[in-house]
């Protein structure tokens, strides 16, 4: 992968948006929830044992747990009827357990049509609901609109308005292996597999997606999202699966996964997001949520079990970063993550992507300022995590072709073995964030934050992080000389890792040092009420929130920087 | 899933015939043909046509090569028993024949160095966990085989060859690799436990070879069994840190690979570990013992490694460093010795 922009609009890979897998699927849409609700009670079945009393509790367990939810923690986008469902299943419970006259078989029938209902309800509730019509409104207001005022900010005079000189791919630059996954996506099943910082990154790469010519992908969006009406909008026209993260219960998720792997084995590309949520802290995510990864490991095994061993049947990793020099939610993100670490006080979440107001406030100061972003494609892996070649067979290190197939083999055959499949996924898991680390683009605001807060820690050697964050921010300013020293010396160790291929750069860090470290003040967390680094009159580095400046130093954890001080 | 009849078709590979592997063969041919690799032709002459191994006679059903490609195609389960000093290159040998279906078991109870190109052990500043690779780990960067345990417990060579009941554990993160190891070698007299961590009792057995060393030293020097005990149990202690330090937990070191093979090693004569220590208290030079060695005793390499690993973290091992001194400085090993008895250590456990 090279350091360089890819800006060329790519021509679709399937004009017709009736071969769309995810347009297949949303026209058998009703078919496809029967199937996945059959196959979620399936495999609860299987948990189960087939004993009637542990599926009992199971169903008792789950009706407990939702008439809490309800009570506790209701939201807009909750269906009216919710109440009204989960009363009648608790007389159907009660019912059932008082009723003497049954025989056995037909008491198990009863709890199974019960847990029939509940999967029924789950998969229709989760399943998406891509609209054509609605995914081309969104595409072009996000292309155009967006456009417009981008134009309207840079370019001068009169004209601005109608401007094409600047393009969104002049905001938001794609680099990394976009044709090889073009390639791919038109012969296998890709799941994409993205860092997460922003709520913006959900639409940010339904835009990507569809620049690179690619037809839809669908993901698992939270269901939080979707009370704000702006994001229901994008979400449901780029194809979103609802994920509702207040259901823990065994039924919900069991029947969230099977959604998951049998739309791959349907064909549909989708989005994963492994970090499960936004990065509280600004670190790469290094711990992922594998929940939704081992459906591709199962639904990669599945495919091999009907018998399609060429590539319409394979599925591809593909990891991809997303960089920022600033994040909106940063404050009140790294405010979350330190009192989870520090356990100081309970904090009450006050997002800023709360309403549609705050949003579209954001969206408009992000595309009439400057701040530009960045998206690199990793290379494409099977479900092992061994890169793949243009044609989707995998390699090993030598470039020899293995078959995929071959790890879901024993003794001749292909077997169901779950415990494998589990380190399976902990292994791709692990492969997605060494791809991270490797794919990510280090941008100018990142290295000055990180050398400050280097510097500020090396100056207060005996402190822990939480008493280090308490320090009086007015106290703090950094000579500006021995910031420079320091901050070339963080640069050259970047520029030897990436030769070494174990990070990218972006160009503008081939800039002179003082040029760099200007660049990186103006943008490091540039809208935020209190900026994270800043000069002050007499040339000195000064921070207005230390907080802020920990959470974009992260940016550069995991690579051993932190030894150079 | 996993019948007991299964790979009847196919046979059980074993690379290397040292004294462990050819003992690991000969269970293994009990119930599955067995084709094993062994890199002299003479020794391959010798099995296939007079099914003996320097004389001594071996079941007919193993069958040696000396062809890596045949073997990988002709098996599924593959035991690899080399030593540690050639297991890097044994396993880049067979590496082009193994696939993703092949199931690798190892009973290599040694530490290879992973250095950057081109530096050696003298050049490194500190070792630190990324320069050190367990067998397993070994397997899994230089093969596309995933499916990786080993086998780790109180198996004396000789004492497996004679017939004598035993017990040993498979570790693997894998259910079917556990599986399909006490399958394969379970019998009336060897029994097969399963343990799922498999970097813990990879390190149970080779950490252990230290302890070995310092044992045989005691024994040689006439020090009596109170000593002996104290060594073991503080062995134990030193073991736990060290293996902790590297990511084994605990659990395994008190099991059978760890407590179990260290009690067996710390008082027996057929152990290798065991001689170096104690041919050391009857005055030779290290030298002098390996150049008369017929096997390599794995512990000399780790007593070095770890003790330079340990002070990259800053933990103190003082039995290994001791050893470390007498083996390759100038200490003597009754001042070494002399030094662990005035050494405070003033908790007895506390790693529990």
């Amino acid at each position: 992968m090279t350091d360089d922009y890819i800006k060329k609009k790519y021509e679709p890979i399937l004009p017709q948006k009736d071969e769309w897998p995810v347009m297949k699927l949303s026209k058998s849409r009703k078919e496809f929830v029967k199937k996945v609700a059959e196959a979620a009670k399936n495999r609860i079945l299987e948990f189960t044992g087939g004993k009637v009393e542990v599926l009992k509790e199971e169903l008792e367990t789950t009706h407990y747990r939702e008439k809490l939810r309800i009570k506790q923690n209701p939201w807009a986008v909750d269906p009216e009827d919710d109440y009204d469902f989960w009363n009648g299943v608790k007389s159907s419970l009660v019912q059932l357990s008082a009723d003497n006259s049954l025989t056995k078989v037909q008491r198990k029938k009863k709890y199974i049509d019960i847990l029939d209902q509940i999967t029924l309800r789950y998969a229709e509730e989760i399943a998406s609901t891509f609209k054509h019509t609605h995914y081309k409104v969104t595409r072009s207001i996000v292309t155009t609109g967006f456009a417009r005022l981008l134009n309207a900010a840079r370019v001068k005079g009169f004209k601005r308005l109608f401007s094409n000189q600047y393009t969104l791919q002049d905001k938001i630059q794609i680099i990394g292996e976009t044709k090889h996954l073009r390639d791919l996506a038109s012969k296998g099943t890709i799941i994409m597999v993205p860092t997460h910082f922003s709520n913006l990154d959900s639409i940010l790469i339904g835009w990507i997606i569809s620049v690179l010519g690619l037809p839809p992908f669908i993901y698992g969006a939270g269901l939080n999202l979707f009370n704000i009406e702006i994001f229901a909008y994008f979400m449901n026209a780029l194809g979103a699966y609802k994920v509702d993260r207040r259901k823990k219960n065994l039924v919900y998720i069991e029947t969230l996964k099977t959604y998951s792997s049998e739309a791959i084995q349907f064909g549909v590309h989708s989005l994963f997001f492994p970090g499960g949520t936004r990065s509280r802290s600004g670190k790469i995510e290094s711990k992922l949520k594998l929940g939704l990864l081992s459906t591709a490991v199962e639904a990669q095994r599945a495919n091999y079990q009907k018998g399609i061993n060429d590539v319409s049947g394979k599925i591809f990793i593909v990891p991809v970063t997303i960089n920022y020099h600033f994040v909106l939610e940063a404050p009140s993100l790294i405010k979350e993550h330190l009192s989870i670490t520090g356990q100081e006080r309970y904090y009450q979440e006050s997002d800023e992507f709360s309403t549609s107001l705050k949003i579209s406030k954001f969206l408009l100061k992000f595309f009439t300022k400057g701040s530009d972003i960045s998206v690199s494609v990793g290379k494409p892996m099977d479900v092992l995590g061994h890169y793949v070649d243009q044609n989707g067979n995998s390699m090993d290190k030598n470039g020899r072709i293995i078959d995929t197939r071959d790890y879901f083999i024993s003794d001749g055959n292909i077997t169901v073995d779950t415990q494998r499949e589990e380190e399976y996924t902990n292994r791709l898991g692990n492969r997605i964030v060494q791809e991270f680390h490797i794919i990510n683009r280090v941008f100018s605001s990142h290295l000055v934050a990180f050398t400050a807060f280097q510097m500020i820690k090396r100056e207060n050697k005996k402190m822990d992080l939480f008493n280090l964050l308490r320090l009086p921010e007015e106290d703090l300013s950094i000579p500006y000389a021995s910031f420079k020293a320091e901050c070339k010396r963080v640069l050259e160790r970047i520029f030897e890792l990436r030769d070494k291929g174990k990070v990218h750069i972006a160009p503008h860090l081939r800039r002179e040092i003082d040029q760099i470290i200007t660049h990186g003040l103006e943008n490091v967390g540039m809208y935020h009420a209190k900026r994270p680094l800043l000069k002050d009159k007499n040339g000195n580095i000064i921070t207005e929130d230390l907080n802020l400046l920990y959470y974009y130093h992260n940016r550069l954890d995991g690579y051993d920087l932190e030894k150079l001080f | 899933m996993i019948s007991k009849n299964s790979f009847k078709s196919k046979s059980i590979g074993v690379v290397g015939l040292g004294s462990f592997g050819t003992a690991i063969a000969s269970l293994l041919s009990e119930k599955n043909h067995v084709i094993a690799y062994a890199r002299r032709a003479e020794l391959v002459d010798e099995i296939n046509s007079n099914h003996s191994i320097d004389g001594v006679a071996i079941n007919p059903n193993i069958q040696a090569t000396q062809d890596p490609e045949f073997l990988c195609k002709a098996c599924d389960v593959i035991f690899f028993m080399v030593p540690s000093s050639a297991f890097i290159d044994v396993t880049r040998l067979f590496s082009p024949f193994l696939y993703p279906y092949h199931m690798i078991i190892h009973g290599t109870k040694g530490l290879c160095l992973n250095l950057p190109e081109g530096k050696s052990q003298e050049d490194m500043k500190v070792i630190r966990r990324e320069n050190i690779l367990t067998m397993s780990e070994v397997i899994l960067k230089e093969t596309v085989v995933v499916r990786v345990g080993c086998l780790a417990g109180p198996n004396l060579a000789k004492e497996l060859a004679g017939g004598l009941p035993a017990a040993t554990v498979v570790s693997s993160k894998f259910n079917e690799v556990i599986l399909q190891g006490q399958n394969l070698l379970r019998s009336e007299k060897f029994q097969v436990y399963g343990n799922s961590d498999i970097i813990g009792v990879e390190l149970s057995g080779v950490l252990k070879n230290i302890i070995a060393i310092a044992s045989g030293a005691l024994a040689g020097l006439g020090l009596g069994e109170n000593a002996k005990g104290l060594l073991i149990s503080r062995g134990m202690v030193e073991l736990i840190y060290m293996g902790n330090a590297l990511g084994g937990s605990l659990k395994s070191f008190i099991g059978l690979a760890g407590i179990g093979d260290l009690v067996t090693t710390c008082n027996s004569t057929l152990s290798r570990n065991y001689t170096v220590g104690y041919r050391l208290a009857k005055g030779e030079t290290l030298a002098e013992i390996q150049t008369t060695m017929e096997e390599v005793a794995e512990g000399i390499n780790t007593v070095r490694l770890m003790k330079n690993f340990m002070e990259s973290t800053g933990t103190r091992a003082p039995i290994t460093e001791n050893l470390y001194k007498v083996l390759f400085g100038d200490l003597k090993i009754e001042e070494a010795v002399q030094y662990l008895m005035k050494y405070p250590f003033s908790v007895d456990v506390d790693f529990l």
